[in-house]
């Protein structure tokens, strides 16, 4: 198997044995997980103990490389807390405090990826294979959430491009679609169709090469919390949140541009491209200020979300407006 | 109870009731916000909790007329305008902390949702009634006002309306909380409707 390299690094960064071993032990420790999700059924609703309960905290350190400089933000981390117990993940619930309390019902081990459509190999692919032998990276990036508040958030993962490559995508692979877990059993907020499960985003596949996107296990030194979309989840910081879709099981490449979840929903609310724009506002509500989780005042929000330079040039010559 | 034997002790009990459940989600949130539990976006729960019990108060303050003539007890007029007054209380509190705490006092930014966000518009207009009745709901203002005191207070239904028609026009896919107070709201019109009707054919046969 090819050995792929961060960007950032130099042909003399060798993987770190102590990184290499992290992925290992995070590779392993699904019998852990099992164990500790098991053992933690004393949640919140007694009435439904299994079906509702929170999900313990990740504490095992995922040991990861830094990412390119050029792509961290040195803002002030959001909170743990706050990045944690302030989420949108309908699948557990439409309040933001549901999915920290109800996430306990995922099974986020053993986890495997459908790799489908303009595919070299189709099939269906463990999580360690689908991650390859990849190190971790750590990209502090800025999420911005297209209900106007935003959050900084240290992710691990790897850079979806690699990902991408690696499968060997056909000429005619122009988008990338991606599908969320459907399993009501596991994600309660099914239950009632608040949408049309399941979630599905998608990217151009331009969108989805760009080293900044990325396929995220890990978050502020850990695996990813069930609430934060485990194991697996996409991390796109120049779209709006909704973009960046949790708990991947299916990752189709295609020719045409494939459905998404919001813009079906609401098409005159949410398009497919969702780039962060202050100067087009939701219908409903204005995106040219938001509030960063721990601030009291507002701050204007920049366009791509402050990744303009470099992702702007993605969408030369489009009318933005439009194409919102 | 001894204590409720009279018909003032009963009165006064339901006051002392009224204002105390009045005033317990506000005792909650100054208490949540004392003790650091508001969560990650404490502007946006306290406007949320604000307008909910705004929205709450509004509810009951409908409910008081048909409730008294389901149980017949007459009393539990005297407190529908502390209800009312709840209901501004918390549309207030809703309001300002939006105002002052979201938009940080930027009046054209207020100006700006007022006109161009259909949600905002009917919320502040909403407000806008209950400023109306809170403010004319002193026994002076009732004597000053005479016969017109009543159409005016009417406006609470459209207020009831408003006010789920703000909720509803906010929320992004999940209706399901603002749809259980549209039905209460609509249904508690709709009885006023078949009262008035009634009336209306019992005044046509008499």
């Amino acid at each position: 198997m090819e050995t792929v390299r961060s960007p950032g690094l130099t042909p003399n960064d060798a993987t770190p044995e102590e990184v290499y071993l992290g992925r290992r032990e995070f590779l392993s420790r699904s019998a852990l997980a099992a164990a500790v999700v098991g053992s933690v059924g004393l949640g919140c609703d007694p009435q439904q103990a299994n079906a509702t309960k929170a999900a313990p905290l990740p504490t095992r350190a995922l040991p990861a490389v830094p990412g390119p400089p050029e792509f961290q933000t040195d803002e002030p981390k959001t909170p743990y807390k706050d990045a944690t117990q302030y989420n949108n993940f309908y699948e557990f619930g439409t309040d933001k405090s549901d999915p920290a309390r109800y996430a306990g019902s995922l099974r986020p081990e053993p986890w495997s990826v459908t790799v489908e459509g303009e595919v070299a190999k189709p099939g269906r692919v463990p999580l360690e294979d689908l991650l390859g032998r990849h190190s971790l990276e750590e990209r502090i990036y800025r999420l911005r959430c297209v209900e106007a508040w935003s959050m900084v958030i240290p992710w691990l993962g790897i850079p979806l491009g690699e990902v991408i490559r690696r499968l060997q995508p056909t000429s005619k692979a122009k988008y990338v679609a991606f599908t969320t877990l459907h399993d009501p059993e596991q994600m309660p907020g099914q239950r009632r169709s608040v949408l049309d499960w399941p979630y599905v985003e998608g990217l151009r596949i331009d969108e989805a090469m760009h080293p900044l996107s990325i396929l995220a296990v890990g978050m502020y030194g850990k695996l990813l919390p069930n609430q934060n979309g485990a194991p697996l989840r996409l991390v796109v910081p120049w779209k709006y949140g909704f973009k960046s879709i949790k708990s991947i099981v299916k990752i189709r490449l295609q020719e045409s541009e494939p459905p998404t979840s919001w813009n079906l929903s609401a098409p005159r609310e949410y398009g497919f491209y969702a780039n962060v724009n202050p100067e087009v506002d939701h219908p409903r509500w204005s995106q040219a200020r938001e509030r960063r989780i721990g601030d009291f005042r507002k701050r204007p929000t920049l366009p791509f979300n402050g990744y303009a330079d470099q992702v702007a040039g993605l969408y030369a010559g489009m009318d933005l407006r439009k194409k919102f | 109870m001894a204590l409720l034997q009279t018909a003032r002790a009963r009165r006064r009990a339901l006051r002392t009731l009224a204002l105390v459940l009045g005033f317990a989600p506000l005792v909650g949130l100054v208490v949540a916000a004392v003790t650091d539990r508001l969560g990650a976006n404490p502007i946006e729960k306290i406007t949320h909790v604000t307008g909910e019990w705004g929205l709450r108060y509004l509810v009951l303050c409908l409910g008081v007329t048909p409730l008294r003539r389901l149980t017949g007890w007459r009393m539990l007029s005297l407190e529908r305008r502390t209800l009312g007054l709840f209901a501004f209380l918390y549309a207030a509190l809703h309001l300002t902390t939006y105002v002052a705490l979201d938009l940080g006092f930027d009046w054209a930014s207020l100006g700006e949702d007022i006109t161009e966000r259909p949600y905002i518009t009917v919320g502040f207009a909403t407000f806008c009634i209950l400023l109306a009745l809170a403010s004319t709901s002193t026994r002076a203002a009732v004597r000053r006002l005479g016969h017109r005191w009543k159409p005016l207070h009417r406006l609470v239904y459209l207020a009831g309306i408003g006010a789920v028609v703000h909720f509803l026009w906010l929320v992004k896919s999940d209706t399901r909380e603002p749809l259980i107070y549209a039905a209460i709201v609509a249904s508690l019109l709709l009885v006023r409707l078949r009262w008035a009707l009634a009336r209306r054919r019992a005044a046509a046969a008499g």
